[in-house]
This record gives structure tokens, sequence and C-alpha cells, in this order.
């Protein structure tokens, strides 16, 4: 019974680690590629015969800055689904 | 392919989870091997090698075929590329960087499969664990990216010589007074490391999450065989989320290789530069 309390604390504290993680690195994710999209399409409307050059760099950019927040969210979906903390009550 | 129609039947959708995310392994320890991912990544590099190598066989100068046209388009767009980033001589960089990109795409898009599929294919082979994606597992994305470390090790010994990459090591960034030496080096394996360590965490961690959210969709036309209301809308969410996941997938895979090539190319010409 008193495993089984500790058990339920551990998963208590892991969803709300996941909420964070994700919402979190979401947060960051999203106003990063708002920012460098604003960015762009001033560039564009400026001067659209950069507009080849520039998509293939905003789409490494981006690529780039979704990177982190996917990370994040595999190790969620990781501790969500074989959580290592929890293997220790075996 | 719904999760009612896996062969094993799970219990519940952590288990069926959880059984997706075993590799087929061998061994024990340390010397365990995931036979899957050492299958499916030579299987597509051999693939690889086969799609460009039967081109040059057929290539004309006159007009080309539908597979010679697309073939060079690919090698164009990665020799332009190269070209843009790299201004020494390419013609190491060029083909490893092609490899590379085309390597990583096939291994990418085996996410596209049907989910469930795979592991039924392995299933007549009396197999129970087939994950199928290659740059899934850690251990694939850090093989190529250890590789890559190799690789910017050889330009920079190739640009400076091994004197001038040692002297580079312990005076840059701050200087060359004696005190600095500790500081600048330290800096320089971090540095160093970082890079692998980015460029496998990328891509690992984009298609894990990839994949699992294919599992998470896969789950909600779980129960679609007792035909109630609720399994017929989680069944038509399942097609509908997992067409639009599908499409917005294939930007995905295409973008991590495209950035897993780019970043390599930027790394060697950061390796040739003298500071």
């Amino acid at each position: 019974m008193e495993n089984l309390a500790l058990i339920a604390q551990v998963q208590g504290y892991t969803a709300i680690a996941l909420g964070l993680i994700i919402g979190l690195g979401a947060i960051g994710a999203c106003i990063g590629i708002g920012i460098m999209g604003s960015k762009f399409l001033e560039a564009a409307a400026r001067q659209p015969e950069l507009i080849p050059t520039l998509q293939g760099r905003m789409f490494l950019l981006a690529g780039l800055i979704d990177a982190a927040f996917l990370i994040g969210v595999a190790l969620a979906m990781f501790f969500a689904f074989a959580n290592p903390l929890l293997a220790r009550f075996g | 392919m719904s999760a009612a129609e896996h062969a094993a039947g799970p219990a519940n959708s952590t288990e069926y989870i959880t059984h997706h995310l075993t590799h087929y392994t061998v061994g024990q320890g340390f010397w365990s091997f995931h036979v899957d991912t050492i299958f499916m990544s030579v299987l597509l590099g051999l693939v690889t090698i086969a799609m460009f190598y039967s081109v040059s066989r057929k290539a004309t100068a006159g007009v080309p075929g539908k597979w010679q046209a697309f073939v060079e388009m690919v090698v164009e767009f990665i020799d332009t590329t190269v070209k843009e980033v790299f201004h020494l001589d390419r013609s190491f960089l060029a083909p490893l960087a092609l490899l590379i990109f085309v390597w990583v795409f096939l291994m990418n898009a085996m996410d596209l499969l049907p989910l469930d599929l795979p592991g039924k294919v392995a299933g007549l082979f009396g197999i129970h664990y087939w994950r199928v994606v290659p740059t899934a597992d850690v251990n694939t994305t850090f093989a190529m990216s250890l590789t890559v470390l190799v690789v910017i090790l050889y330009f920079s010994f190739k640009a400076k010589g091994a004197g001038g990459y040692v002297h580079e090591l312990f005076t840059a960034p701050f200087g060359a007074n004696p005190l600095l030496w500790l500081p600048n080096f330290l800096l320089n394996v971090v540095e160093l490391l970082s890079k692998p360590v980015s460029l496998a965490m990328r891509l690992f961690g984009n298609m894990y999450a990839g994949e699992l959210v294919f599992m998470l969709i896969a789950l909600l036309g779980a129960g679609f065989f007792s035909f109630t209301v609720g399994s017929t809308v989680g069944m038509v969410g399942q097609v509908a989320m997992g067409a639009a996941w599908a499409i917005f997938h294939i930007l995905i895979i295409t973008l991590q290789a495209f950035i897993f090539m780019v970043l390599t190319v930027v790394y060697s010409a950061m390796a040739t530069e003298h500071h």
C-alpha cells in the first residue's frame, strides 16, 4: 500500500513534468518560428527577388528551431510510456 | 492499420506502444545488437548505392529518361548547396553530402510505412519485434554523427596541418598567453563535441517523436471492431489525423535529412577556416 502511494506520487510528478517539457518547449519554438516567419515575410515584401534564397534558409532554420522542441517531446513521450523512474519500484 | 488488427492483440495502449518501441535485439548488455536497425540501415544504404549505380551505368548524354533526370536533379541540388558553403576542392565532400542526404532521407521515409506493416512482415519470419525506422534509434544517429566528427577532424588536419591545428586548439579564441591555453583548449573540446551530439540528438528526437505520434494516432481507432459510435468517430479521427500528420511528416523527414547534410558541410567548411 505504501508502495502504491509512492508510485502514484512519481506518476503525478512525471505528468506535471511532461506538461512543462512540452508546453514550455512549444512556447519557445512557436515564438522563434513566429519571429523568423515575420522577418521572412518582411524581407520577401521588400525584395521579392530574394525569395528563393531566403526560403531555403528559412526552412533550414525552421528545422533547427523545431529540433529542440521535438527532442523535448521525444523525451517526454519516453517518460510517458517507459518511465525509468517508475522502473525502480519494479 | 489499426491497433485492433495487431496479431498479438495487446492488452492496452501502453503495451501496444511499448511493444512498438522494442528493438529486435541479439546479445546481452554492452554487446547487444539491434538487428532491425542494422538490417534496415544497410538495406537502405544498398538501395541508395544501387539507385545511383544503375543510373550511372545507363546514363546518356542525349535525352535523359525520367529516372536519370530525377537523379541528376538531386545531384545538382546537393552540388549547388555544397558549392555555396564549401569553397575548397569538394570532390570528397560533395559525394559524402549526397550519400548522407539520400540515405538519411530513405531511413526517415520508413516512418511513412503503415505502422503495423513491418511488424507483420517480420512476424511471418517468426520475429516479434521490428522497428523499421533506423534513425529513430539513437545508435544510428550517433554512429553517423561520430563519422561526421571524424570528417571534421580530417578537414581540420588537412587544412592546417597537425602543428597548426594543435596550435589553434590551444590559442584560439582568447589568445596565445600560456595562462589561457587551458581555457582555450577546454572551450575547443566542448565546441568539437557539441557538434556530433547536437546532430545526432536532433535527428533522433525528430524521428522518435514522429514515430510516437504515429503510434498515438493509431491508438485512436483501436476499438473500431466493437462498432459503437465512439469507436467509429475514433476510426475517422485516426484516418484524418494520420493523413494530416503523414503529409506534415514528409516535410519533416526531408528537412531533417537536409539539415544533417547541410550541417555536415558547414562544420567541414568551418574546420578548414583559419583563425
